[in-house]
C-alpha cells in the first residue's frame, strides 16, 4: 500500500535520512522504532510532503506520491497525526476537528464528528472549549481524532504516546487497535517501543537514518539486541 | 461642545479609513507574519481605478465595484509574483519585498493614470448633516457604515466558514494545517487578495472626501501601520480600535493644536507602543506560541 525507497532528505547541507526503503502493507499496523533523533519524525514528514524528499521515491496505492504537495496526499487517504500534537490552540475542540475533515463537506463529517467523539468522549465534553486548553493527552485524543475525519486509508501516526500517563497510553494502544479492524492501516512511529511493538505486526528499527532491522514484531520483541537498547530490559 | 463633536465626526471618518488599512495588515499577517507594506497602493487603487473606470463611463457602483475586484486581483498576482517565489525567505525580506512592490505599484499608477488629485461625487450627495451643532457628511455615514459592514462580514467570514477557518488554523499552526490538507499556498493567495479587496473598499468610500492621487499609499499605510500596531498586530478587533483612535487622536490634535502636527499625532502613538507596550493594546494572546 504505502512504499518508500532508497529515500534521503536534508536540513539544509545535512542528511538526515540517508535511503530509506521499507512498505506498508493494506490492514497492516507497522511500527517504526528508533531512539530520539534517529530521523523517525523527518520520515513521516517526508511522507505526508512536508519536508523535501532529496533523492528516492514514495509510492501509495500504485501511485507515485514523491514530490506532491501535502494536500493532494490527504486527498489520496494519506493522513498523519504529527508528533507534538499540533493542534489549532486557538480554534475550540470542535472546529480542529471540523478542520480534519477540510476537504469534505457532506453529511459523513457529521457521522464521524459522533464516532470521534464516541471514541473520546472526554472531546464531546469540551468540544466548545479553546483545543489549547486541554491536558497533553486530551491534546494528543484530538490530534489522532482529527486525523481519523479525514478519513485516512492509511494513517500515519508520530509518537501517539509521547509525554503521556501509562493508563492514557493503553487507550491510545487500543485505539490503535480498533483503527486496524475498521480498516485502517495504520504506520505508527514511537519511543516507546515495547507499547508498540506490542500491538504491531511488523517493526523496523531506525538508527541515524538508518533501517537497521525489518521482522515481525513478535521476533523484535524476542530480538536481545532490540531488547537491550531499545527496551529496556 | 459643539467643537469636540466636530472633531470627533471627522476623527471617527478617517479612523474607520485606517482601520480598514489596518484590517488589511491583519489579515496577510494572520495567514503568513508577513506586514505588507503594499496595503497603502490597495487603498489608493481602490479610489484611483474607481474615478478612471467611471470617467470611462460606468456607473460610479459599477465602477466601484470593478475597482475592488480588479485590486484583489492584483493583490494576487502580488502573491503569486512576488511573495510566492520567495517561500522559504525570512520574514524580514518578505517584508522588503512588499515594500517593494509598494514603489512598484505606486510607479505604475503614475504611469498609468497620472499625478494629478482626482475625485468623484459621494454616494449620497454633499449636503451635511447637522447634528448638536456639528456638521456630519453623508460620504462619512458611508465610511463609518461601510468600514462596520467589511468588519462585520469579515467576522461572520472568519467565525462561520471553513475557509475563514481554515485561514485562522493555517495562521495559527502552519504545519498542521497542511497535514489536514489545507493548500497553505491558495490560503495565501485568498489572504492577499481579501486584504488587497478590502484596502481598496477603503480607497472607493473614502476618495470623495480626501480625494486621491498615486502616492496617497503612503501615509495611508504608516497610519494602517500605527493602528494595527496599537492594537496589536494580528488582532482585527485590535485594527478597529487602534484605527479608530489613530483617527480621533488626529483629529483631536489637528483640531486643538494645529494641522501641521496632525500626522505627527499617529508617529508618536507608534512610538509610545513601541516603547511602553509592544504587543500593543490587544495583541497579547495573538502573540502566544504553543
Amino acid at each position: 500500500m504505502l512504499s518508500v525507497e532508497g529515500l534521503r532528505s536534508k536540513y539544509g547541507r545535512i542528511e538526515v535520512l540517508h535511503g530509506i526503503t521499507l512498505e506498508v502493507h493494506s490492514g497492516e499496523i507497522v511500527t517504526l522504532v528508533g531512539a530520539n533523533g534517529a530521523g523517525k519524525t523527518t520520515l513521516l514528514r517526508c511522507l505526508s510532503g512536508v519536508q523535501p524528499v532529496s533523492q528516492g521515491t514514495i509510492h501509495f496505492r500504485g501511485e507515485n506520491l514523491t514530490g506532491t504537495a501535502p494536500h493532494t496526499r490527504v486527498c489520496q487517504g494519506l493522513l498523519q497525526s504529527p508528533e507534538g500534537r499540533q493542534i489549532f490552540t486557538n480554534l475550540s475542540v470542535e472546529e480542529n476537528l471540523r478542520l480534519g475533515a477540510y476537504r469534505y463537506r457532506d453529511e459523513r463529517v457529521e457521522k464521524d464528528m459522533q464516532e470521534a467523539y464516541a471514541l473520546f468522549p472526554i472531546l464531546r465534553e469540551k468540544r466548545n472549549l479553546p483545543a489549547g486548553g486541554l491536558s497533553g493527552g486530551q491534546q494528543q485524543m484530538l490530534a489522532i481524532a482529527r486525523a481519523l475525519m479525514g478519513r485516512p486509508i492509511c494513517l500515519l501516526l508520530d509518537e501517539p504516546s509521547l509525554g503521556l500517563a501509562p493508563i492514557l497510553v493503553d487507550q491510545i494502544l487500543d485505539t490503535v487497535k480498533s483503527l486496524k479492524e475498521m480498516g485502517v492501516t495504520v504506520f505508527v512511529v514511537e519511543q516507546n517501543a515495547f507499547a508498540a511493538l506490542s500491538i504491531a505486526d511488523r517493526g523496523y528499527v531506525m538508527e541515524t537514518g538508518q533501517i537497521i532491522m525489518a521482522a515481525p514484531a513478535q521476533d523484535l520483541l524476542a530480538d536481545d539486541r532490540v531488547r537491550e537498547a531499545y527496551l529496556g530490559v | 461642545m459643539s467643537e469636540l463633536l466636530q472633531f470627533v465626526f471627522s476623527g471617527l471618518t478617517v479612523g474607520a479609513v485606517y482601520a480598514l488599512v489596518a484590517l488589511g495588515f491583519t489579515i496577510i499577517y494572520n495567514a503568513s507574519e508577513v506586514v505588507n507594506f503594499s496595503q497603502g497602493e490597495f487603498v489608493m487603487l481602490g479610489g484611483m481605478l474607481t474615478v478612471f473606470i467611471f470617467e470611462a463611463g460606468l456607473p460610479l457602483w459599477g465602477a466601484a465595484f470593478l475597482a475592488i475586484f480588479i485590486t484583489a486581483l492584483v493583490g494576487v498576482l502580488l502573491n503569486k509574483l512576488a511573495i510566492e517565489p520567495a517561500r522559504g525567505a525570512s520574514v524580514v525580506n518578505l517584508i522588503i519585498i512588499t515594500i517593494g512592490a509598494s514603489i512598484f505599484l505606486r510607479g505604475l499608477a503614475q504611469i498609468i493614470f497620472d499625478k494629478q488629485l482626482h475625485r468623484y461625487p459621494s454616494f449620497s450627495g454633499d449636503d451635511p448633516l447637522h447634528i448638536a451643532g456639528a456638521t456630519l457628511l453623508p460620504q462619512s455615514i458611508w465610511v463609518m457604515f461601510g468600514a462596520a459592514f467589511v468588519f462585520a462580514g469579515l467576522y461572520a467570514f472568519f467565525t462561520r466558514t471553513l475557509t475563514g477557518k481554515a485561514i485562522l488554523a493555517t495562521a495559527n499552526n502552519r504545519l498542521a494545517a497542511r497535514l489536514v490538507g489545507i493548500n497553505t499556498n491558495f490560503i495565501m493567495a485568498l489572504s492577499f487578495g481579501l486584504s488587497a479587496a478590502v484596502g481598496a473598499t477603503a480607497g472607493v468610500l473614502v476618495t470623495p472626501i480626501t480625494l486621491t492621487s498615486y502616492d496617497i499609499g503612503v501615509m495611508l499605510a504608516l497610519k494602517g501601520f500605527a493602528a494595527a500596531m496599537l492594537g496589536g498586530m494580528g488582532n482585527p478587533f485590535g485594527a478597529l480600535v487602534g484605527g479608530l483612535f489613530i483617527g480621533l487622536i488626529e483629529a483631536t490634535t489637528a483640531g486643538y493644536l494645529t494641522s501641521e502636527y496632525k500626522d505627527a499625532a499617529a508617529f508618536i502613538v507608534i512610538l509610545l507602543t513601541l516603547f511602553v507596550m509592544p504587543q500593543g493594546l490587544f495583541g497579547a494572546k495573538s502573540m502566544e506560541r504553543v
